[in-house]
């Protein structure tokens, strides 16, 4: 049994401009110990994903419309708000994408980092201080003694995501759900905190969800990718089959717009016109009209995931039915 | 190099940091440009690439002159843009254009595009309110946006097509040199491709001679003729595109092509990648002699003493300050 299933979630938000749908029925799987890249433009419904399974999505104008997510013998979708706090930031923990934003400016480091511990009654006062430091070393704080009386400010953006990181690692979770981990930091150091990340879930044996929008991040650290489309999973699978055997037309159309694998001095290949508006609903598939494969099909009917062989699955009509190669 | 259309000579910014409220007294300086020279062809593009803080924006503003220099000359044409002073300063701008990273902050939210873009035009040139609606919509054309757009509002667009309302206002006074910070670090990667072969068109029929700020090696590889590398103040390396791309010479610039993850997971998995301790240091209070020792693997006690000197190894255009440039690169 998957430690988290999640199924036909639904999350919309119900705006003065109409319904968004933000996250329209996805279904996934996450095993204990893999790591799962999710990867999609911005809008595509990424990020909804994650925070409806953990109930941060604000509601109203949110509402989760339907769906499970299955969390050892938990609905997270449909448990009491008390039940969910027993598993958020204990067994499932979260990391954002903006360390300058994330972290109380106003408390020093220690206290924001043993408040998961005394919050879930796990360690009393001073041997929480204990792990805390303990911690914070592991994530290669240097002089972590000193600097845990420190506060925010006086942090470097990439000091800030550790310390993030530690936060969510105090409790020893099962899965960690990492929103954008590095997009706010300079390469050099995005490298150092994926290589962290890393050395942290093979001591700690847990899951990721890595949330991303840089195919290049999840290329080296992922064991499977589901790729995200106008708030639907258009493709899914082992990392290796969606770089080298990538069958959704926007897939293809994403990686092929790369710069960093294009050769100099052609013309950069690009998909044509803009992300799909999320207010207003599609017959079809949501790419279609981006797509250079699309028929009348396409934009008549809309498309299921489906198998197509070894774990690999996607949501074309054209690749499923008429066997549409790149 | 005496064609350079763009002449930068030992430029220096650097921001006093004081102290105090009744009695304020500089307690430091930040060196954000410490010392830049550069030359540009017409009609080149030069890629500055660095991390955050290493005064690359810093740079460009000091160049169109939006930053006093507190030391180093600029020249543009026959104009030296340092010695420029209100009135002259203000129809030379005319020449010189910036287009900035973020186009949700670059706008006037309460601007129709027509009204910004017309405002543009009719500072520089001359041009009767009759045909102002028509130069406005072939500006809008040339960046590939329908001029029935005109009479909408920023908010009624995207985020690629805001960039390029900002690259049409940019065009809009004929300029002949243009700084593009971070034009596309804001946008999704199926747009960033667009805008760069936006850019890249438009530099060649315009023979625009643009600085294309990034802190993405690979976005500034596609659409640089020559690359510089920028760490705290100073250029460490600069050469052709494809050069310091595929043969980094300078420790930095190594450390920096390894750590760009690449969408290839084979060779992701294999290939070493080289991991800089450290975040950069504070330009308030840099390291002494080559301000990268700090961080960098090869470091000896001769790095700390001086600031190395450019040196070029295949006696080309590429050039790099190391003072082990030679023996790293055998």
């Amino acid at each position: 049994m998957p430690l988290l299933d999640v199924n036909d979630l639904t999350t919309y938000f119900h705006t003065r401009n109409g319904v968004v749908r933000a996250v329209d029925g996805v279904s996934f799987q996450l095993e204990e110990g893999e790591t799962l890249g999710i990867v999609g433009e911005s809008g595509s419904g990424k990020s909804v994903t994650c925070m409806s399974m953990l109930g941060l999505i604000p509601q109203p104008p949110g509402r989760i419309e339907r769906g499970t997510a299955h969390f050892d013998g938990t609905d997270l979708l449909h448990c009491s708000p008390k039940e969910l706090q027993t598993i958020r930031g204990r067994r499932i923990a979260m990391i954002f994408q903006d360390p300058m934003t994330s972290l109380n400016p106003y408390l020093r480091i220690e206290d924001q980092l043993i408040e998961p511990l005394l919050i879930h009654g796990l360690a009393n006062k001073a041997s929480a201080k204990k792990q805390a430091l303990a911690m914070l070393d592991a994530v290669g704080i240097q002089d972590a003694a000193s600097r845990i009386r420190g506060y925010p400010h006086e942090f470097s953006g990439g000091m800030r995501q550790r310390v993030m990181i530690a936060m969510a690692l105090i409790t020893k979770p099962d899965v960690l759900i990492a929103d954008e981990p590095t997009t706010a930091l300079d390469v050099t150091v995005q490298a150092q905190v994926l290589e962290l990340i890393k050395k942290e879930q093979e001591v700690l044996g847990m899951a990721v969800i890595l949330v991303t929008h840089d195919l290049g991040v999840v290329s080296g650290f992922c064991d499977r990718i589901n790729v995200m489309y106008g708030g639907k999973i258009v493709e899914s699978g082992p990392t290796k089959d969606i770089f080298y055997k990538p069958q959704h037309p926007y897939n293809r159309a994403l990686q092929n717009s790369i710069p960093a694998l294009q050769a100099k001095g052609k013309k950069l290949y690009t998909i044509p016109g803009m992300p799909p508006d999320m207010s207003k609903p599609s017959d079809g598939c949501s790419f279609a009209p981006r797509c250079e494969h699309a028929t009348d099909l396409c934009t008549s009917e809309p498309p299921e995931l489906q198998d197509i062989g070894q774990a690999h699955t996607t949501a074309c009509l054209r690749v499923q039915r008429e066997n549409l190669k790149p | 190099m005496s064609d350079a259309y763009l002449q930068i000579n030992n430029l220096k910014t650097h921001f006093p940091v004081e102290k105090g409220i009744l009695f304020r007294k500089v307690t430091g300086t930040v060196k954000a440009v410490d010392g830049v020279s550069l030359s540009l062809a017409k009609g080149e593009v030069l890629g500055l690439v660095g991390e955050s803080g290493c005064g690359k924006s810093t740079l460009g503003r000091t160049v169109l002159q939006l930053i006093k220099p507190t030391e180093g000359t600029v020249t543009l044409g026959d104009r030296t843009l340092t010695d420029l002073g209100g009135k002259e300063l203000r129809s030379a701008r005319a020449d010189f254009q910036m287009i900035f990273q973020d186009p949700y902050a670059s706008l006037n939210p309460r601007m129709t595009v027509y009204s910004m873009l017309a405002e543009a035009i009719q500072v520089h040139r001359k041009v009767p309110k009759a045909d102002l609606a028509g130069a406005v919509g072939s500006l809008m054309e040339k960046v590939g946006l329908a001029a029935r757009f005109m009479r909408k509002y920023p908010h009624e667009f995207s985020g690629g097509q805001r960039q390029r309302i900002a690259i049409a206002r940019a065009l809009a006074v004929e300029p002949k040199l243009i700084i593009a910070d971070e034009p596309v670090s804001a946008l999704d990667v199926s747009i960033q491709a667009q805008i760069l072969n936006l850019l890249s068109d438009l530099t060649r029929e315009m023979e625009l001679t643009m600085i294309f700020i990034s802190h993405d090696l690979s976005v500034v590889k596609h659409i640089s003729d020559r690359i510089a590398v920028m760490y705290l103040g100073r250029i460490v390396e600069i050469g052709p595109a494809t050069e310091v791309f595929e043969h980094p010479q300078h420790p930095y610039t190594k450390a920096l092509c390894s750590a760009v993850p690449m969408p290839d997971p084979d060779s992701e998995r294999t290939r070493k990648r080289i991991l800089l301790p450290g975040d950069p240091p504070s330009p308030l209070n840099p390291p002494s002699g080559c301000t990268f020792h700090p961080r960098c693997p090869h470091a000896e006690e001769r790095c700390q003493a001086a600031w190395p000197s450019f040196e070029s190894l295949k006696n080309n255009a590429h050039e790099a300050a190391c003072v082990r440039l030679a023996e790293l690169n055998q």
